[in-house]
């Protein structure tokens, strides 16, 4: 990542953050319209940091990852499927049933990343036509099963869909509490301080993506694991010719990928609401494949991206508030789609190379032949 | 010496790949210090059996000694660990990667679970002082020369405290001053105790470094020798199996009219930077003209505008009569051009298609190739045969993609489709010889000189002194994209020649 990028990636946030407030600075102050953006922002881009991580570690270590898209949505339902099973069949309590729905979210990923390895490094299958496997396989697997459950009287749940037991909570942080007192009780005052401590007030997997952002750099470029995962990539032969093993090194990384794109798809179904719906994960696979080509192909330029996304998701939710304050001469912008067409909009122009070509590992996509 | 000196000795080492007999019953050994030379045309077998001694293949049968006691070695790591360090042809390095990343990889030190760069880098230094190998631990590998990269993979080695080590044809990329830093490289090396084999086709190099010679054909060992007892004619003989002529046998010329001409030539490469500036020579019939000159002077430009790959920006091209500047390759082919192009790979063959398509590539869409728009398989297949006996080219069948050849056969093929058309009256051959093994050297220069005969003008580029001077009539000086002479080969002289290549003055008689 170089400067130029991480300055196109803060130039657009600004528009994008700035548009807003010049929409809603007539009904709202502009530090608490920044405060919810940013909030937005952060969570929305969770799935895309960690689907953008997965895609990291997948891509690194040379096998091209296409199905992220497939392995958040089986991770989304089993997930689900396991917390709302728990809590309705055996009635455990939220807590237990939601963690232990993230783990198997988590597993689903992983297993469907022993599947694309045993594809493209086993089989050597054209890894393009792997990715596009595991996405189909995705889309049939959790329609089918979210059919035969719930629908119909003959079905499993006797046509009904169970409520699920509910989603994480967001992890309080004490910043009110510290710094409330500083303001000896001006009102305007604290509902600043409220506002910038919603900032980060976030869920769990919102934390995790972050934190795993900072872990994964760290891993990558300053362990050996992480020198051996991209001389794989790079240069298998030359690795395989130091004693590296080739094959166990792209099997390995390819299901922390699929355990990353799993608790991607954790956050639909266990953090943001609690139900699935058929092809919920809408393109965020994809999309988190943008932000990873964008950020070059490491965590923090990966996340950098994914946060862009993110806010241009924040602004058409964010928008919706202040709709009736858009200029008469605006009003097409009312319309909730144009807005919402921002994020493909955004991709395109992205990976058009607007700002300068990115290197992808020298091996990307190429089977090891001994 | 005695037996006690003998670090590593392979004994009745066999290795059979699908259809060939890659290492037959070979016996080898490498005593303590010395340069032992693996000598052999390509595909004799000789990086098969150090690929067996590297562990990256296993072999069917036969024994491997390190230091007198039996191993088995399984992968590079098992190598590794016994001592083995090997420098391969294409280099194992990771351009994205600095040098202390590169010698650490496999084997890297960690503090607190993290990669250990300064140690290493420390390490690198030391080594590099001790063997006089200068390298800088935290350049880039892509940034640097091939040359320097090459000592980056020796260092490699050593790091990994390899006693022995292999060097798989470790001139093939280097410039001839780069290759007399290696052999002085080498020279230190075993002065330290570390023992060598030294991979390579090349004859004049093993009688300058080696101290004992081996020499492998077709899978065997043919005979293990000293350079003092043997010379060039006789290596080349135990490599090739027959008698091999060194030196190229032809007869003066008669050069008849002009068939070349090139007036005022200006060229400008991607970067659209002018690297040919104003160049005016003529080629006749009946005579080979050789532009000499360090690679990157202007050549590779100056062949892409004359067979219309690249358009000049000024300038005029004709040939037998015709202007034909900034035509289409189409055009110039068919107006008699037969190119033997600089990178075979890449503008000689599609690697994918069978060697038949590719004998078509300049003629497949006209009778017989092509009837009413349909391919004609039946006479592709004819054709191919024709030119795999009369041109020789070893392949199983005419429908083994080109990719598959070595690359003597591969310019074989590409000789065969250029040189077998009936209206060819000018031969551009770039680099006609690069990287290829002794027989076909001869085999190509034969073809070039039979051309010639046949009253053909030739224009040779080639960075190879020897090779300019062995084949042309006439020789040109290219150096930063002017042709600062043409001399007939007679009245000059390899040192003369060296000195303009590099840059020196010429004086006007």
């Amino acid at each position: 990542m170089d400067w130029k990028r991480f300055g196109f990636i803060a130039l657009i946030i600004t528009i994008l953050f700035g548009a807003v407030v010049l929409v809603g600075q007539s009904q709202q102050r502009p530090l608490l319209i920044i405060t919810s953006m940013l909030a937005t922002t952060i969570a929305v881009a969770t799935p895309l940091t960690l689907g953008a991580l997965a895609g990291v570690y997948c891509e690194r270590s040379g096998v091209v990852n296409i199905g992220i898209e497939g392995m958040m949505l089986s991770a989304a339902f089993f997930g689900w499927f396991t917390g709302m099973y728990l809590s309705n069949v055996y009635h455990w309590t939220l807590m237990p049933s939601i963690l232990t729905g993230t783990v198997v979210a988590i597993l689903t990923g992983a297993l469907m990343g022993l599947l694309l390895a045993w594809l493209s490094v086993t089989f050597k299958v054209d890894q393009i036509i792997g990715g596009t496997v595991i996405n189909i396989l995705a889309v049939g697997l959790t329609g089918f099963l979210n059919r035969q459950l719930f629908f119909g009287k003959t079905s499993l749940f006797g046509g009904t869909v169970p409520s699920s037991p509910g989603v994480f909570s967001a992890i309080h942080l004490p910043i009110t509490e510290i710094f409330a007192p500083l303001c000896k009780g001006g009102n305007i005052c604290l509902e600043n301080i409220n506002a910038i401590n919603r900032v980060f007030d976030q869920k769990p997997i919102a934390w995790a993506a972050i934190i795993l952002v900072f872990v994964s750099h760290y891993v990558l470029f300053h362990t050996r694991w992480g020198l051996r995962t991209r001389a794989v990539g790079e240069h298998p032969r030359a690795a395989d010719t130091v004693g590296i093993n080739v094959e166990g090194m792209r099997y390995a990384n390819v299901i922390i990928g699929g355990m990353m794109a799993g608790l991607a798809g954790a956050y639909f179904t266990i953090e943001s609401i609690p139900s699935f719906e058929p092809l919920m994960t809408n393109g965020r696979g994809f999309i988190s494949l943008a932000a990873m080509i964008f950020g070059n192909w490491t965590p923090i330029g990966a996340w950098a991206a994914a946060l862009v996304f993110g806010s241009s998701q924040a602004l058409q939710i964010n928008m919706q508030l202040y709709r009736d304050a858009i200029p008469p001469e605006w009003s097409f912008l009312q319309q909730s789609y144009v807005v919402g067409l921002t994020p493909y909009i955004l991709t395109m122009l992205i990976l058009t190379g607007i700002i300068g070509k990115t290197t992808p590992p020298a091996a990307d996509g190429v089977p090891y032949e001994k | 010496m005695t037996e006690n000196n003998i670090v590593l000795e392979a004994k009745g080492i066999t290795k059979q790949f699908p259809g060939v007999l890659a290492s037959d019953n070979v016996n080898f050994d490498l005593r303590k210090g010395e340069i032992h030379a693996l000598l052999g045309e390509n595909g004799a077998g000789k990086s098969t059996l150090m690929n067996l001694i590297y562990g990256l293949h296993n072999p069917d049968k036969g024994e491997i000694f390190v230091n007198g006691k039996a191993v088995v070695i399984h992968s590079p790591k098992d190598s590794i660990a016994l001592g083995i360090g090997m420098v391969h042809q294409h280099f194992m390095l990771i351009p994205v990667f600095d040098v202390a990343e590169n010698v650490m990889l496999g084997d890297e030190t960690t503090k607190r679970g993290s990669l250990d760069h300064k140690f290493v880098a420390d390490r690198i230094k030391e080594i590099s002082a001790q063997y006089g190998l200068d390298v800088d631990p935290n350049a880039l590998v892509g940034s640097l020369p091939v040359g320097i990269q090459q000592r980056v993979e020796i260092v490699k080695t050593l790091y990994r405290n390899a006693e022995i080590v292999i060097l798989d044809e470790p001139t093939a990329v280097l410039t001839p001053q780069e290759a007399e830093d290696l052999f002085r490289i080498m020279r230190d090396l075993t002065a330290r105790g570390v023992s060598i084999i030294f991979i390579t086709h090349k004859l004049k190099e093993v009688l300058a470094v080696a101290d004992r010679i081996t020499v492998m054909r077709a899978g065997r060992v043919i005979n293990t020798v000293t350079p003092a007892e043997t010379d060039s004619a006789q290596l080349a003989n135990m490599m090739v199996g027959r008698q091999v002529i060194l030196t190229v046998d032809k007869q003066d010329h008669k050069a008849e009219n002009e068939i070349l001409k090139v007036e005022g030539l200006t060229v400008r490469d991607q970067r659209d930077l002018e690297t040919v500036h104003n160049v005016s020579f003529t080629v006749r019939a009946g005579e080979v003209l050789g532009i000499a000159g360090v690679q990157g002077n202007g050549q590779t430009e100056l062949s892409e505008a004359l067979t219309g790959l690249r358009f000049p920006t000024g300038g005029k091209v004709t040939i037998a009569g015709r202007d034909l500047t900034s035509k289409s390759p189409r055009i110039i082919t068919q107006a008699g051009l037969a190119h033997i192009p600089e990178d075979r790979q890449r503008h000689g063959l599609v690697l994918s298609y069978s060697i038949a398509d590719n004998m078509a590539l300049c003629d497949y869409y006209y009778p017989p190739f092509s009837q009413r728009g349909v391919m004609q398989p039946k006479a592709l297949d004819e054709n191919a045969r024709k030119l795999i006996s009369e041109y020789d080219v070893r392949t199983p069948s005419p429908f083994v993609n080109a990719g598959k050849l070595s690359g003597g056969n591969q310019q074989k093929v590409i000789v065969a489709r250029e040189l077998s058309r009936e209206n060819v009256k000018l031969v551009i051959a770039n680099q006609p010889t690069r990287g290829l093994d002794v027989g076909s050297i001869e085999y190509i220069h034969s073809e070039i000189i039979k051309m010639r005969d046949r009253g053909i003008a030739v224009l040779l580029i080639s960075a190879e002194l020897d090779e300019i001077m062995a084949l042309s009539d006439r020789i040109a000086v290219m150096y930063r994209g002017n042709i600062v002479t043409i001399i007939e080969t007679k009245k000059t002289s390899r040192e003369q020649l060296g000195l303009w290549m590099a840059g020196a003055h010429v004086e006007h008689a």
